[in-house]
C-alpha cells in the first residue's frame, strides 16, 4: 500500500535529530511536527520570523499577530524567539537550519528540485522557497512518487522551471524513501507492501537498487 | 513637526508628499502586520501608477489589494501573490506587471537599500528563472547572483507601539517586513497601535531606531486573520 500522508510525515520525522533547527513547508511537511519522537527536542523555524513554533491556538488564544509562514493563527513554543524577515532568512541562507522539508512537482537525479511554478498556469511565487533550498544543509523533498497519470515526478531531467540545483538530499515519497548522490536516486526503503518492480517502473530517472530493500515499518 | 516630534494628527499629513509613480515599500506578511490606514490613505488620494514593495498584494478588499480596486498599482514586486481574484485577472489582462522574488532576496533587497549597500551577491535563485539576466560570480567555488538593492520613495510601516522620536516596537510575527522596510523608505511613515511617551520604550529593547522614521501616526486596526486555525478544529 501507498503511504498515507500521515504515514510519510511520520517516516519524516524519523530523521530528526535531538536539537535540530527545522523549517516544515506547507502541507505534508507540516504535518511532520504532529510525529516528533518521545525523548528529542527540535525547533520548528518558521520563516515569517519565528524560530520555535508551538502548536495551534485554542480558541482564546488566537493571535492576529501571531501566524506562521503559510499565514495560519499559531502560538510560541517556549524558549521562542520572534525577529524580522531579513534575520529569519539570515538563518536560512546563512546554513544555520539543520534540516528543511518541502513538497515539490519535480526531483531529477541531479538533485534539482521543481516545486513553484508550472509554465501556462497561474505562477503566484515562490515565496521562501527558492531561499530554503539554496541555503539548507539538508534537505527532505516529500512527494507523491508519480503524478495522478502514473507518470513519475523522479527523473533524469526536471522538465519544469526550477526552485533549486542540485541541492536535495533525500526524498520520502508515498512509495519509498530514496538519497539523491552522484547523479543517482539510491533506493532505500520501500513503503509497506510495494514491490521493488513498481518503484522501479514509477521511476524515471537513474534509480540504483541493492540486493535489499527493506520495508518501512509503521506501529 | 519641529525637532523630534514626528507625530502627525492626519493621515493626509502622513501621506504628503506621495505622488504618481512613486515606489512604495510596505511592511506586512499576508494580512500581518500590515499598515491599514496608511493603505486606504492611498486608496483615498488616489495616486496611480505606483510600484509596491511588499511580500504580498494583501485579499479582495484588504489590504494592498484595495490599491488594485482602482487600478492603483502598475507593479508588485513580492515573493508571493494571487490570493486575490483581482490580482490574477490585472495580471492576466497585461494591466499589473509583477516582479516575483525569492522572500529572503527580497527582505535583503530592503535591508541593504537602507544600509547603503547597492547590491549583493547571493546563492539564492541559482540556475533559476529568477537568475536571467544577472551577474554570477564564484565564491569558494560556488555560484552567486548579483541581486540590486531596493531603496522606496516611501515605505509604510506598521508597528505596535512607538515614540514621537520615532522608536519603533513590533509585536510578535507583525515585525516581519517592517524593520528592514524602515530603513529603505526616503520616507518613513510608521503607523502605530499605541503612541506612547518618551522613554517609556526601553532602549535596548526598541526594534526599529527612529533615525529612520519620518512621521509616526496612530492608528486603528482591524487586524484581519487570513486564515484562523485553532486546536478544536484540529
Amino acid at each position: 500500500m501507498a503511504l498515507t500522508r500521515e504515514q510519510i510525515a511520520q517516516r519524516v520525522a524519523r530523521e530528526l535529530e535531538d536539537g535540530f533547527y527545522v523549517n516544515l513547508g506547507i502541507g505534508i511537511p507540516t504535518l511532520v511536527a504532529n510525529f516528533v519522537p518521545e525523548g528529542i527536542e527540535v525547533m520548528l523555524q518558521s520563516e515569517n520570523g519565528l524560530l520555535g513554533m508551538g502548536p495551534y491556538p485554542t480558541k482564546d488564544q488566537v493571535d492576529a499577530d501571531m501566524i506562521n509562514a503559510g499565514k495560519e493563527t499559531v502560538t510560541a513554543a517556549t524558549g521562542a524567539a520572534i525577529f524580522s524577515s531579513a534575520e529569519s532568512f539570515a538563518m536560512i541562507r546563512g546554513g544555520h537550519v539543520d534540516l528543511t522539508v518541502l513538497g515539490a512537482f519535480e526531483v531529477d537525479q541531479h538533485g534539482n528540485i521543481a516545486s513553484w511554478m508550472i509554465p501556462k498556469k497561474l505562477v503566484k511565487g515562490m515565496g521562501g522557497a527558492m531561499d530554503l533550498v539554496a541555503g539548507a544543509k539538508n534537505i527532505i523533498c516529500v512527494m507523491t512518487h508519480a503524478n495522478k497519470h502514473g507518470e513519475s515526478k523522479l527523473l533524469s531531467h526536471c522538465s519544469l522551471p526550477l526552485t533549486g540545483v542540485n541541492c536535495i538530499n533525500k526524498i520520502v515519497t508515498d512509495l519509498a524513501v530514496l538519497e539523491v548522490r552522484d547523479g543517482a536516486f539510491h533506493l532505500l526503503e520501500r513503503a509497506p507492501g510495494i514491490s521493488v518492480d513498481e518503484i522501479v517502473s514509477k521511476t524515471q530517472g537513474k534509480l540504483l537498487v541493492p540486493e535489499e530493500v527493506p520495508e518501512m515499518q509503521f506501529n | 513637526m519641529a525637532g523630534f516630534n514626528k507625530v502627525v494628527s492626519s493621515y493626509s499629513e502622513a501621506m504628503t508628499g506621495l505622488e504618481d509613480g512613486m515606489t512604495i515599500i510596505a511592511g506586512g506578511f499576508g494580512l500581518c502586520g500590515i499598515p491599514e490606514g496608511l493603505i486606504s490613505e492611498i486608496k483615498r488620494l488616489q495616486t496611480k501608477g505606483l510600484t509596491v514593495v511588499s511580500n504580498n498584494c494583501g485579499v479582495d478588499g484588504f489590504g494592498l489589494g484595495i490599491l488594485l480596486e482602482d487600478k492603483q498599482i502598475k507593479k508588485m514586486v513580492s515573493s508571493y501573490v494571487g490570493e486575490n481574484a483581482l490580482f490574477e485577472q490585472q495580471l492576466l489582462a497585461g494591466e499589473l506587471e509583477v516582479e516575483l522574488t525569492p522572500q529572503g532576496t527580497l527582505a535583503e533587497k530592503m535591508r541593504a537599500g537602507g544600509a547603503g549597500i547597492p547590491a549583493f551577491y547571493t546563492a539564492t535563485g541559482v540556475g533559476t528563472l529568477v537568475a536571467e539576466g544577472k551577474e554570477i560570480k564564484q565564491f569558494n567555488g560556488r555560484d552567486y547572483l548579483l541581486e540590486p538593492s531596493i531603496v522606496g520613495d516611501f515605505a509604510i510601516i506598521k508597528a505596535w507601539k512607538a515614540d514621537r522620536y520615532g522608536n519603533c516596537v513590533y509585536r510578535h510575527t507583525a515585525m516581519n517586513f517592517n524593520p528592514m522596510a524602515a530603513t529603505a523608505g526616503k520616507i518613513t511613515v510608521v503607523e502605530a497601535e499605541e503612541i506612547v511617551e518618551p522613554g517609556e520604550l526601553a532602549p535596548s529593547e526598541i526594534h526599529t531606531p527612529g533615525i529612520y522614521v519620518n512621521r509616526v501616526i496612530k492608528g486603528e486596526f482591524e487586524k484581519r486573520i487570513e486564515r484562523v486555525v485553532t486546536q478544536e478544529q484540529n
